[in-house]
């Protein structure tokens, strides 16, 4: 890949090619799970287009200096999804992507929740839902501490704002106006036992993060123009609100039958079930027609 | 640096901010001979403000404890560099794993209770997982809250923490040894739990002791009837029934096992080779904590009459500190009984 202007914020890339590697996304989700014989790819196709739009277009990184001290942190606090991140890595040139061909098999560094000791990019270990939150307030912290300008990203699952240590985290970057702390909610409706509102109700997201004192927008989460829009209209690392996107997705989204579908969210697919969801997501994004279409 | 935070014109956060408010010592007496100000309450923030003159990378943190811990006197200090995350002690060790992944190297202090039990899954999966250097500091542990009650009594917090791979874990017996830990730990790789107890302690090492390492124990009594393996707290004490039993003609090693992990497993197996007995005393429950510790290296032999004095596997009583202790016998008599009674066992 051409790895000019992965210095900056706002790289000149075009919405079909991050249209084609939300789709690579998403099939390398597929082909990693095939390899494991497990896998959360439900959760990791509704991030698709964020995580393209995140590590294709706007986050400060530099593949060949994953330690920059001056670089964006990203934070996957639904660590789960690292499925889908460690192929951008590898596709980015942070590490060859002949490295996940035994993903999860004894001794790899790739396990379903990513170690950082062992990933060159991965900003921090995760897999313990609640943690990245807090974590990331803390390199934000860092950040002022140490006068530097990068900010921090923290990727949330929906579910996953039921943990109380979220709303510590919350609270804490509210109180000490940490602007350089973007978080994002994956908001695709669904934890395991079933939609958000019914196991432990989310909503409202927004205005609770309001009352917490973040400055939240609330987007398509599989727009790329809005969300390229929205990433580029994020204010910079400061003294003022935590910034939050709720990105409003589709658990599944890509394989029509998963899409909002309790019965897919981790496990293996194989046969017919790998070969229609390959064939389904090669052919893009089509426009989401809902459960009853 | 413009880093101020906080409410809206308030300007009410500690994050970055001095206060200037002079904490006089609430207890300016004298404890067994050591003077308030030489207590390790008193000097944790001194210390760390101390170190952190010449290193930019220390960060102290607390929970809401910033005058229980003495951190107000780093905060004096180092405004810049102290943060007070309110009442929410896993976001504090959360988020220190955070900084210390930025080049940081934060303390982060609250009682015992709240760090080493509260957010003992923070310690393990942020800090000791990732090989974070974040140093947990657990003050008043053990049952030195006293009436406070078991909420904020830890008896489970060294077998807690010694069960985590790639975690440091010390206790400190007074304030020379405190700052011989705290200078030592700046560089040490990994996260760090620092067991203190409740501040007050009386006085062991004259001075700040220079040959202090992690995981090599100090032998403080050298003796052949018995050897008491103890730590923190309960040096000072485990001292005074060598003392003790000195008199009755018994001679009795003393080994201040400092750091629990990684245990000094050659200073047991001395122990069980050159003396008669081994005793350990710890202000901890005696499931799990030094004992525990001690008798997984003896349990490989040479066969040796030991025995484990703690709190034996309940929750404290309520009740003023030095009442507790000597309730459990984690005083200098107590002690002194506990070592007499296993010496006459052997009899």
């Amino acid at each position: 890949m051409n790895l000019e202007n992965r210095r900056g914020h706002g790289r000149n890339v075009s919405e079909e090619f991050l249209a084609d590697r939300a789709k690579f996304i998403r099939l390398e989700t597929l082909r990693l799970t095939r390899i494991a014989g497990a896998g959360h790819y439900s959760s990791t196709f509704s991030a698709a287009e964020l995580l393209s739009a995140l590590y294709y277009a706007h986050l400060r990184i530099d593949p060949t200096n994953p330690k920059w001290p001056d670089r964006d942190r990203f934070v996957l606090s639904k660590g789960h999804a690292a499925i889908g991140l460690y192929p951008v890595l590898a596709d980015l040139g942070f590490y060859d992507p002949s490295k996940l061909d035994d993903f999860t098999r004894l001794g790899s560094a790739f396990g379903d929740h990513p170690d950082m000791k062992k990933i060159p990019g991965i900003d921090f270990s995760s897999g313990s839902l609640g943690h990245g939150l807090s974590i990331a307030l803390g390199m934000a912290i860092a950040g002022r501490m140490q006068a530097r300008d990068y900010r921090t990203y923290c990727m949330l699952g929906d579910g996953e704002l039921n943990e109380g240590q979220i709303w510590e985290a919350a609270m804490a970057a509210g109180h000490f106006k940490l602007r350089g702390l973007i978080a994002i909610v994956d908001r695709n409706q669904l934890s395991i036992d079933g939609p958000t509102e019914k196991v432990m109700s989310v909503e409202p997201i927004d205005g609770r993060f309001e009352a917490f004192g973040w400055d939240v927008k609330r987007i398509d989460g599989h727009d790329l123009k809005t969300i390229l829009s929205t990433l580029d209209g994020l204010a910079p690392a400061g003294e003022g609100k935590p910034q939050m996107i709720v990105a409003d997705t589709i658990k599944g989204r890509g394989v029509k039958h998963m899409e909002l579908s309790l019965d897919w969210h981790v496990g293996n697919l194989v046969g017919a079930d790998y070969d229609d969801a390959f064939e389904e997501i090669s052919q893009g994004l089509k426009p989401y027609v809902g459960e009853d279409a | 640096m413009s880093v101020r935070a906080g409410n809206a014109g308030q300007d009410q956060s500690t994050l970055f901010r001095g206060n200037d408010t002079d904490i006089a010592l609430k207890d300016s007496k004298s404890v067994r001979g050591t003077p308030a100000k030489a207590m390790p309450a008193f000097i944790l923030g001194e210390e760390l403000a101390d170190l952190a003159e010449n290193d930019p990378r220390i960060v102290v943190a607390t929970a809401d404890l910033a005058n229980s811990s003495r951190t107000r006197d780093f905060a004096n200090r180092h405004p810049d560099r102290f943060i007070d995350f309110g009442i929410a002690e896993r976001n504090m060790i959360t988020a220190a794993a955070g900084l210390a992944s930025c080049g940081m190297v934060p303390y982060v202090a609250t009682f015992a209770s709240f760090c080493g039990i509260l957010a003992a899954e923070a310690i393990r999966t942020d800090c000791a997982y990732p090989r974070m250097p974040v140093r947990i500091i657990g003050h008043h542990s053990g049952i030195s809250m006293g009436f406070y009650g078991t909420s904020h009594h830890s008896l489970e917090d060294i077998g807690m923490m010694r069960t985590i791979a790639d975690l440091t874990v010390v206790c400190a017996a007074d304030a020379n040894q405190l700052r011989a830990i705290l200078r030592a730990s700046v560089d040490h790789p990994g996260a760090m739990y620092i067991r203190l107890g409740r501040g007050r302690d009386a006085e062991v090492y004259g001075e700040v002791p220079s040959d202090f390492r992690f995981g090599k124990a100090k032998t403080l009594r050298e003796g052949r009837d018995l050897t008491i393996v103890t730590t923190g707290s309960q040096v000072h004490a485990s001292l005074a029934a060598a003392d003790a039993l000195k008199a009755e003609g018994k001679s009795v090693r003393v080994v201040d096992m400092h750091t629990i992990k990684p245990l000094d497993v050659d200073a047991v197996r001395a122990a069980a080779r050159e003396t008669a007995a081994i005793l350990t005393v710890e202000e901890h429950n005696v499931i799990g904590g030094l004992g525990s510790a001690v008798a997984e290296v003896i349990a490989g032999g040479p066969a040796i009459p030991f025995r484990r004095h703690g709190i034996d596997d309940e929750f404290s009583l309520i009740g003023p500190p030095a009442a507790l202790y000597a309730h459990y016998g984690l005083d200098a008599e107590g002690v002194t009984r506990a070592a007499r009674g296993l010496l006459n066992e052997m009899n």
